[in-house]
């Protein structure tokens, strides 16, 4: 379906505990394009998100096989440096989770961990990052006020704001407007729109009509595997498996 | 990237650092005293009272400590029970536990809970001189009494309520009095008041500040509640500075017996408190 | 036998309330009593004398408090200064790197610690502390020393309050939700970094209320100090100097307090001082763990 693709997958199985949760999943994502992964609850939707940045390596009991490449390197090599992998991708949660810290300090979190930069270096930074997630004009004014005071939506825009700070290749979101209000929602679906134009981004989401708004393509996720995979449209009207049409049956009728 | 992972290393190993010497000081502490105590440990040393004085006789050993320690636990901690456990089912029964009444009643029981013995020992003193009532058992007990209630207030009142709410509205609706559901609820939080038996016993019977001017002192063990009593925290403070090494050596010994009770009291009450954790209800 | 039952049920709710509210009371009753016989000596000197007076001379009738308020903070500042960044290490440790097999052995050790007895410390400073001082220690600092200093009962403390602040900032440190510390993570932070600049952030008021209670506890702690401290009438000037804090001077003297006028009212003045502090600090920090459980809950 891509050539060059971006993230790539390749049997990767990752167990918890006594359950194994994916299930030798091997998928290709394509380049500069928004991917919405979907499934009933439970299916490993989020696990194969998380899989992508190594946010599973702190979990209790986990063990992981296969390879998922990025730009053609294997994240999972035991050599490789898990913040350089981490930075590259932005995470997105279900609900905003800001730093204790001012608006301006979250967006800064990020490039000062990386590096040294100037104070005017900053300041430039966390201005367009904030434009570029629609905050500025209501944030201008108090950048230097506790991220908490903002109200849901904002957080989540921050959130997205603060990932795209550090620079990311690909844009990780899970079920990043579950918690939001539909006006927040339909605000962060534009951007996600938007970004796509930079960056790669893959959503978990549960919500069909979001997928369609927003995605190019759909993975279909059930009790950790992959069911089908392919462009929006196609996938959403004309299902090739059948667990796929009982899935999007509802939403098609 | 480097400085980064080198900071990182750097804390890492200071922080397994810390976790050791926090860690290991108890067994630090504990090797101690068995280091000096066990030399002196002789089946003499717990079944005779000290002769020729406790500070420079060189002979016996410190049942009367022993003994002395039991009454006055035992006493603060059955008197303690007495009161402690109407309020707790006050408290939770009868002020519904989480009104404002009730909760300012639990912040004035945890003040008391941070009042130190000294406090105790000296006001415990004040009560002894206005009622005309010598360095004795009974002082001891009254004053170590009033140092255990608040421990046992707030050990019994975090118990009750594990008690799931509803089994109490149901016991409720079916028409029973607070009384007789507090009756209920106390027997299926028996585990729990051991527990807070445990904890409270423990303190008492390790304190030293509360029974210094109220309990007194003696060679003998106590026959009646208005005379004095040696308990071990005293017994170690007293003898451990003596010139006399037999002497000392009831002290170490004295340190041992009472490192062990606590310890095997401390054990206990979590066993318990992890046993009747899992047997709630979910 | 309905009625019966009510009545009962009215009875001994009365009588409840009863010992609750005497229970209570014993604060109040506390406080009053300790204040009622400092009177004395509160009368012939004044609060300002006997808080900054170092005249302590009870045969003359001079009570200046002063050395023993000095001993008393001089140990507790080296306890906090010695517990504190060790306990916030560990708690990290504890709750961030160490394998829950390690945890589950750990961490019962820190709480027996809790449970030995002051005088238990007391002796083991007396028997381990006080001739690590005197002979390894302070030979690099000082011309000559007995061991028996502030710096041994600061280190005795310190141990001593090693559970308290450990058990609290574990706790917090354990309601940081899972996802905040994630969201670190994925913008490319070391677990360290995430520790020292979100985790930290976000436990700070857990950490100032352990504190403040770890230093209530160490003001009122008796035995275990005095046993170690040399018990000197003077204010300590270095670490390796003998003090004399407050709750010693009460258990030392009373038993010659009855002998001396005033003598009583001035070490019941004393209880009294320790008391109210010990009761502000108490409430300071109960306030400030109840606030953070409310926010959490929400």
């Amino acid at each position: 379906m891509t050539n060059n693709p971006h993230i790539s997958v390749q049997h990767l199985n990752v167990q918890i505990g006594n359950q194994q949760i994916l299930k030798d999943i091997s998928i290709n994502i394509p380049n500069k394009k928004v991917i919405s992964i979907i499934g009933p609850s439970g299916c490993g939707k989020t696990t194969l998100l998380k899989s992508f940045n190594r946010l599973l390596d702190d979990t209790a009991d986990v063990k992981i096989t296969g390879k998922v490449l990025v730009d053609g390197e294997n994240i999972y090599d035991p050599k490789a440096e898990v913040t350089h992998i981490r930075k590259k991708m932005g995470l997105l949660s279900q609900r905003p989770y800001p730093l204790p810290m001012s608006i301006y300090d979250n967006v800064a979190y990020g490039p000062r961990i990386h590096g040294n930069p100037k104070r005017s270096e900053l300041d430039e930074l966390v201005e367009t990052q904030l434009k570029a997630t629609g905050l500025w004009n209501e944030v201008k004014d108090r950048l230097h006020a506790p991220a908490t005071r903002l109200s849901i939506g904002q957080q989540q825009r921050l959130c997205l704001a603060r990932g795209l700070a550090v620079e990311p290749e690909i844009i990780l979101g899970d079920e990043s407007t579950s918690a939001l209000d539909p006006v927040s929602t339909s605000i962060i679906e534009d951007l996600f729109i938007n970004l796509k134009e930079k960056y790669t981004i893959v959503l978990v989401t549960h919500i069909l009509r979001q997928a369609r708004r927003v995605s190019d393509y759909i993975i279909f996720v059930y009790m950790g595997k992959i069911i089908e995979f392919g462009p929006t449209e196609e996938l959403l009207l004309n299902p090739q498996e059948e667990l796929t049409k009982e899935y999007v049956k509802g939403f098609i009728s | 990237m480097i400085r980064r992972k080198i900071e990182e290393n750097f804390f890492r190993i200071l922080m397994v650092l810390a976790t050791v010497i926090v860690a290991g000081s108890f067994f630090l502490i504990v090797g101690t005293i068995f280091y000096k105590g066990v030399p002196f440990m002789n089946l003499d040393m717990i079944t005779k009272i000290p002769g020729g004085g406790f500070y420079i006789g060189k002979e016996g050993g410190v049942l009367n400590a022993i003994v002395g320690s039991m009454y006055i636990a035992g006493g603060a901690t059955v008197l303690g029970l007495l009161i402690s456990v109407p309020v707790a089912i006050y408290i939770n029964m009868y002020l519904g536990g989480k009104s404002a009444l009730a909760n300012s009643l639990r912040i004035a029981f945890d003040v008391l809970f941070g009042i130190p013995s000294i406090v105790y020992g000296a006001f415990g003193f004040l009560i002894m001189v206005y009622f005309g009532i010598k360095a004795s058992l009974l002082g001891g007990i009254v004053a170590v009494t009033l140092l255990v209630i608040p421990i046992l207030v707030r050990t019994l009142d975090e118990v009750i309520r594990t008690v799931p709410h509803e089994l109490r509205d149901a016991s409720l609706s079916l028409g029973a009095t607070r009384w007789e559901m507090s009756k209920v609820i106390l027997r299926q939080i028996r585990p729990g008041i051991f527990t807070a038996i445990l904890l409270s016993f423990g303190r008492a019977i390790g304190d030293v500040a509360s029974v210094l001017f109220t309990a007194g002192f003696s060679d003998n063990i106590p026959t009646s509640l208005h005379q004095p009593a040696a308990t071990l925290p005293l017994a170690i403070f007293f003898q451990l500075g003596s010139p006399v090494e037999e002497v000392q050596g009831r002290a170490y010994a004295s340190a041992l017996i009472l490192t062990i009770v606590v310890l095997i009291i401390t054990i206990l009450s979590s066993m318990l408190s992890k046993r009747f954790s899992k047997n709630k209800i979910q | 036998m309905q009625r019966f039952r009510l009545l009962k049920d009215k009875i001994l709710s009365k009588l409840m309330l009863v010992l609750t509210l005497a229970s209570v009371s014993v604060v109040l009753v506390v406080g009053i009593g300790l204040y009622y016989k400092s009177i004395p000596v509160l009368d012939k000197l004044s609060w300002w004398t006997l808080l900054s007076s170092s005249d302590w001379k009870p045969m003359k009738g001079l009570f200046g408090f002063f050395p023993f308020i000095m001993g008393t903070l001089w140990v507790t500042a080296i306890a906090i200064i010695i517990a504190l960044p060790l306990c916030l290490l560990t708690s990290f440790y504890i709750t961030e790197y160490a394998p829950s097999r390690i945890r589950k052995i750990l961490v019962p050790f820190v709480n027996l610690l809790s449970g030995i007895p002051p005088v238990i410390f007391g002796v083991w400073g007396v028997l381990f502390i006080i001739p690590l001082i005197q002979n390894h220690i302070a030979p690099h600092f000082v011309e000559f020393s007995t061991g028996y200093s502030v710096l041994a009962g600061g280190i005795v403390l310190a141990v001593m309050i090693f559970p308290l602040i450990v058990s609290i900032v574990c706790e917090v440190l354990n309601t940081i939700p899972r996802e905040l510390k994630d969201a670190s993570l994925s913008l490319g932070a070391t677990k360290w970094e995430t520790i020292k600049k979100v985790s930290f952030r976000k436990a700070k008021p857990g950490i100032i209320a352990a504190t403040v209670l770890a230093i209530s506890r160490a003001f009122g702690e008796t035995i275990a100090v005095l046993m170690v401290c040399g018990n000197n009438a003077v204010s300590p000037h270095s670490v390796f100097d003998p003090g004399y804090p407050l709750p010693a001077l009460i258990a030392n003297n009373y038993g010659e307090m009855l002998s001396i006028p005033m003598y009583e009212s001035a070490l019941m003045f004393a209880a009294l001082l320790l008391f109210i502090i010990i009761f502000l600090f108490n409430i300071i920090s109960r306030v400030i763990l109840a606030r953070l459980e409310r926010r959490l809950a929400i």
